[in-house]
C-alpha cells in the first residue's frame, strides 16, 4: 500500500527518488489502459480538475486534458487571453472563483517561478505544476525519465546529457533534479551565455563542445532555444548556434555506440536538430508524448488518493 | 488473532477438481470459453484451475489476469489506498464466454469492478462467476456466482483468507481468521 510523500506536484525537487518509483509503477498499468480498445479508466469520475493555463501550450494542455479525459474526471479550461486576468485580477482571485465553483484540483502553468508554491499555501485544492516560468516542468521531466526507462531498462548509472539553452528552461532544470533522484549521471552542454553561472553546484558536468557531450552520454535530451525568453543576445545568429550545436544524422552516425535522442518539443527543425536526426531511430520523441499520457494519468490519480 | 482450518490442502484439491468438472460440463471443449483471474488474489485460483483443465482436457484455457483497482467504487473513500497490479489479457474478449474466478466473494463490490474493468476487452457472450470460498448474507450487491467451491457463515469481524504454497504458505489452506480485539 504506498501513496506520494507530497498533496501537490509543484516540482521534482519536493518528492522522494520512492515518489518517483511509484509515479513510473502506476503509469505503467495506465499505459496499458491506454492501449486497450476501450482507453478509459472511471477512476476520478467524481472529481472536476481546471487546467489553469496563463501561458501558452499546446502539447502539455493536450497532454493533460487527455490524462483527466481517460481518468473520467470533469474537466474545465482557462487561458489567461480573452479572461478577466486582462482586466486586472490577481492570481489569488481568479483561483479562487474557480475554486468557488466547486473545482477539486488545478492544472497550472504560469510565467512566473514559484506561482504554483505561492497558490498551494493559500487554496486547498491539488496542485499540479504544469511548468512555472523558467523554474520547473515536473511532468515533463517524469515522462522523460519514463521514456529512458522505457528504452533502456531503466535509469540509474546512465549518462544523459542536456543540451542547448540550460538557463531559460525549467525542462533542464526538473530533468537534473529527477535524473539525479534515479541515479544518473547528467551533464549540460550549450554556449557558455546560456549555462547558469553556477550550475555545477546542482552536481552536474558542464561541457560546451556538443561532440564531445555526444559521445560521453547515453541519452542526450536537446532543447530549443527559448527566443520569447531572451531579452537580450546570447549568441550572435541562429545560424552560428546550430553551426557549433546543431545535431544532423552524421554525427549521430558517427559515433561508436548508439546513443537515444530526445526533445521535450516544441522542435525548431534544423535549428537545434536536423529533420534527419529528428526522424532517425535513434529519436524517442513520439514515444516521449505518448508516455506523457500515462505519466499525467498516474500523477494525477495518485495526487486524487491524498484528496 | 484466532485462526481456524476450514478446508485443508487434501479438501481443496478435490474440490478445484469437482470446480473443474462442473465448467466442463457448461463449456464442453472450451473453444469459446476463456478465463479471467480477478487480481491480486483471483490470480493463484485461475491457475490452479486452467492447470487442473488442462490436466483433465489436455488443452490450455485461455487465462488472463484481470486488475479492477482504477475501476473501484471506494477509491478516495479507504483509509488505506490501494495499490494496482498488473493487467495481461491477452485476448480479445468479444463474443467468448468469460468465467471471472476469484477467492472469496464478499460484498460483490470487486466483481461489480470487474465487470466494469472487463468490458474494455470486448463484449462477451455470457459471464459466469467462479469463487472457492462464498461468504453468505455478506452482499452488498445483487451479485451471485455461479459456482462456488464452499460456503461459509461469517461475521463482518472475521475474515477469510486463501494461502497457497505458490506465495510461500506451508501448504494450500482456508483459513478463518478471528481478531482477538473483536
Amino acid at each position: 500500500m504506498q501513496e506520494l510523500s507530497v498533496r501537490h506536484l509543484l516540482g521534482i525537487k519536493d518528492i522522494t527518488p520512492q515518489d518517483i518509483q511509484l509515479i513510473f509503477e502506476i503509469a505503467d498499468n495506465f499505459k496499458d489502459v491506454i492501449n486497450r480498445p476501450i482507453k478509459k479508466v472511471p477512476s476520478l469520475r467524481d472529481i472536476t480538475i481546471a487546467n489553469v493555463f496563463f501561458e501558452n501550450s499546446t502539447r502539455t494542455r493536450l497532454s493533460f486534458e487527455l490524462a483527466e479525459k481517460r481518468l473520467s474526471a470533469d474537466v474545465i479550461n482557462f487561458s489567461s487571453s480573452g479572461s478577466s486576468v486582462k482586466k486586472g485580477e490577481t492570481l489569488l482571485d481568479t483561483v479562487n472563483n474557480i475554486l468557488a465553483m466547486k473545482v477539486d484540483m488545478i492544472v497550472m502553468r504560469h510565467s512566473s517561478p514559484g506561482a504554483p508554491h505561492f497558490l498551494s499555501k493559500h487554496i486547498p485544492a491539488n496542485i499540479v505544476n504544469a511548468g512555472d516560468g523558467t523554474h520547473e516542468h515536473p511532468t515533463q521531466a517524469l515522462l522523460d525519465s519514463f521514456s529512458i526507462r522505457e528504452r533502456l531498462g531503466e535509469v540509474a548509472g546512465k549518462k544523459v546529457v542536456i543540451i542547448g539553452d540550460i538557463l531559460h528552461s525549467r525542462v533542464a532544470l526538473s530533468n537534473i533534479f529527477a535524473l539525479q533522484k534515479q541515479g544518473a549521471e547528467v551533464m549540460v552542454c550549450g554556449p557558455i551565455t546560456l549555462l547558469p553561472k553556477y550550475i555545477q553546484a546542482l552536481g552536474v558536468k558542464v561541457e560546451t563542445d556538443v561532440r564531445k557531450a555526444l559521445a560521453w552520454c547515453d541519452v542526450a535530451n536537446v532543447l530549443r532555444i527559448q527566443l520569447e525568453r531572451q531579452q537580450m543576445k546570447y549568441f550572435p545568429s541562429l545560424r552560428e548556434y546550430t553551426l557549433y550545436y546543431g545535431i544532423d544524422k552524421k554525427m549521430l552516425d558517427s559515433l561508436d555506440k548508439e546513443i537515444v535522442l530526445m526533445h521535450p518539443g516544441p522542435i525548431n527543425r534544423g535549428v537545434e536538430l536536423s529533420s534527419d536526426a529528428a526522424d532517425s531511430h535513434h529519436s524517442i520523441i513520439l514515444n516521449q508524448v505518448e508516455n506523457g499520457v500515462a505519466v499525467r494519468m498516474a500523477v494525477l490519480y495518485l495526487l486524487a488518493q491524498k484528496g | 488473532m484466532q485462526k481456524r482450518l476450514i478446508v485443508n490442502q487434501q479438501l481443496l484439491e478435490i474440490m478445484v477438481t469437482r470446480l473443474c468438472h462442473q465448467l466442463i460440463e457448461n463449456h464442453g471443449d472450451f473453444s469459446d470459453s476463456v478465463i479471467l483471474g480477478l487480481q491480486p488474489r483471483g490470480k493463484f485460483v485461475a491457475q490452479r484451475i486452467q492447470h487442473t483443465l488442462a490436466s483433465i482436457l489436455g488443452k490450455q484455457v485461455p487465462t488472463g489476469y484481470l486488475d479492477t483497482t482504477f475501476y473501484r467504487d471506494d477509491f478516495r473513500r479507504r483509509e488505506t489506498p490501494l495499490t494496482a497490479n498488473a493487467t495481461k489479457v491477452d485476448f480479445l474478449i468479444e463474443g467468448k464466454k468469460v468465467i471471472l474466478v476469484d477467492d472469496v466473494l464478499y460484498t460483490g463490490r470487486s466483481v461489480r469492478a470487474a465487470l466494469d474493468a472487463m468490458i474494455a476487452f470486448g463484449r462477451p457472450a455470457n459471464v459466469e462467476l467462479l469463487v472457492l470460498v462464498d461468504r453468505l448474507y455478506t452482499r452488498h450487491l445483487p451479485i451471485q456466482p455461479t459456482y462456488v467451491g464452499h460456503q461459509v457463515n461469517s461475521l463482518q469481524s472475521q475474515r477469510v483468507l486463501v494461502e497457497w504454497k505458490e506465495q510461500q504458505a506451508n501448504e494450500d489452506a482456508i483459513w478463518l481468521v478471528t481478531k482477538s480485539d473483536e
